[in-house]
């Protein structure tokens, strides 16, 4: 009785780790006041016009900051996108001025959301890729990191306000 | 877990309601033959598939179709309906090949035949890409009631707005219910083998 139990408890507490210390804060970029974590992207079929990429930016700072541009050598052109989705029609639109990140603020560039928009990539990107990316914001500067291609969570886990209300551990 | 898969079940017969709400009422208390002000979703095209075959509703009856329509130009919605779509043929087995998959590009100047073709590649091979004239992709969204519109983007290029739901219809090409983007995936698969199953 009292193994499986314990058993139980220890898988518990290794999920609660696993979800608390993700790999990805072993990669977490800083630069001046901003701290960018888990760049990734998703993998894209053959002769795929576009690709998409994703990561989340906290502003420790003061001042507010805004994410201005993105380039990359494996695409023609990187924009700023922002995707929605209102009664069932997807859009998508440059995100005019950038994306501001106010001071304590993180914002998360995500599926249903925010996203790098790669137009034109060289060539596809698989599974394990890292794509390199160089980012640039009004007061931190440029910074250079690269994105990881991952598999992409479901949708149903990733749509925004979906995700967050119902995340058992309230996100907090 | 329980309550999670219940909320985000909830949240999606939500955008489910919403979505179809925005464009026409899709189900009667019953299921089957929805439509607005008398118009039924689904009816008469020609397009051609990603061999260049040509296709019409005639081509897909006999089986039950799950249809959606979207563009390879899409970074996300798209590759993410056409993920979903070869893993349920997979979960299928042997029912998949009594199902019509069909993805209809609206964005018919980018989506050659060979594009689709090419795209389509790392999907499951039964899904069939349709495109066609401006014309002739502009009269099947007309049939199916779906959304689109193209968006030129500042620094060139455009991108194309549109409808984002699987729409199910039955063996004699009449609409039976929608797939919201977002539905989990099991309960979609269970609206396919209902489909399947009727
Ligand atoms: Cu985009």
């Amino acid at each position: 009785m009292s193994k499986p139990l314990f058993a139980g408890r220890l898988a518990a507490g290794l999920l609660v780790l696993s979800a608390g210390f993700s790999p990805a804060l072993a990669l977490d970029v800083h630069q001046g006041a901003l701290i960018l974590s888990h760049p990734w992207s998703r993998p894209t079929p053959p002769s795929a016009p576009t690709g998409a990429g994703y990561l989340t930016i906290t502003n420790h700072g003061s001042a507010p900051d805004r994410l201005i541009a993105a380039a990359s050598p494996a695409a023609n052109q990187v924009q700023i996108h922002q995707m929605s989705m209102a009664g069932g029609i997807m859009t998508m639109r440059p995100v005019e001025g950038g994306i501001v990140i106010a001071p304590g603020a993180t914002v998360s560039l995500a599926p249903g959301g925010y996203h790098l928009m790669f137009i034109a990539p060289r060539r596809p990107f698989k599974l394990g890729d890292q794509i390199p990316v160089s980012l640039t914001f009004e007061r931190s500067g440029t910074v250079k990191l690269d994105l990881t291609v991952e598999t992409p969570p479901a949708p149903g886990d990733s749509m925004p306000g979906m995700a967050m209300p119902v995340d058992p551990k309230g996100g907090h | 877990m329980a309550r999670r898969w219940f909320l985000a079940g909830v949240v999606a017969v939500m955008i489910a309601l919403g979505g179809a709400a925005a464009l026409f009422w899709p189900m009667g208390a019953g299921g089957g033959g929805g439509g607005v002000g008398g118009r039924s979703v689904g009816g008469p095209f020609s397009l051609a598939d990603q061999d260049g075959r040509p296709v019409t509703e005639q081509t897909l009856k006999g089986k039950p179709t799950a249809i959606v329509f979207g563009f390879t130009y899409c970074p996300e919605i798209c590759p993410t309906t056409l993920t979903n779509m070869t893993a349920w043929l997979k979960a299928l087995g042997p029912d998949a090949d009594r199902l019509n998959m069909v993805f209809v590009s609206v964005d018919p100047e980018r989506d050659t035949p060979a594009q689709l073709k090419s795209y389509l590649s790392a999907f499951d091979p039964r899904i069939r890409g349709l495109t066609g004239s401006p014309e002739a992709v502009a009269r099947i969204a007309g049939e199916y009631q779906v959304y689109y519109r193209k968006v030129p983007i500042a620094g060139g290029g455009y991108t194309m707005d549109h409808s984002s739901a699987i729409y199910l219809m039955d063996a004699k090409g009449r609409f039976v219910a929608p797939i919201a983007f977002g539905t989990p995936f099991d309960s979609a698969l269970a609206s396919l083998r209902r489909l399947i199953h009727p």
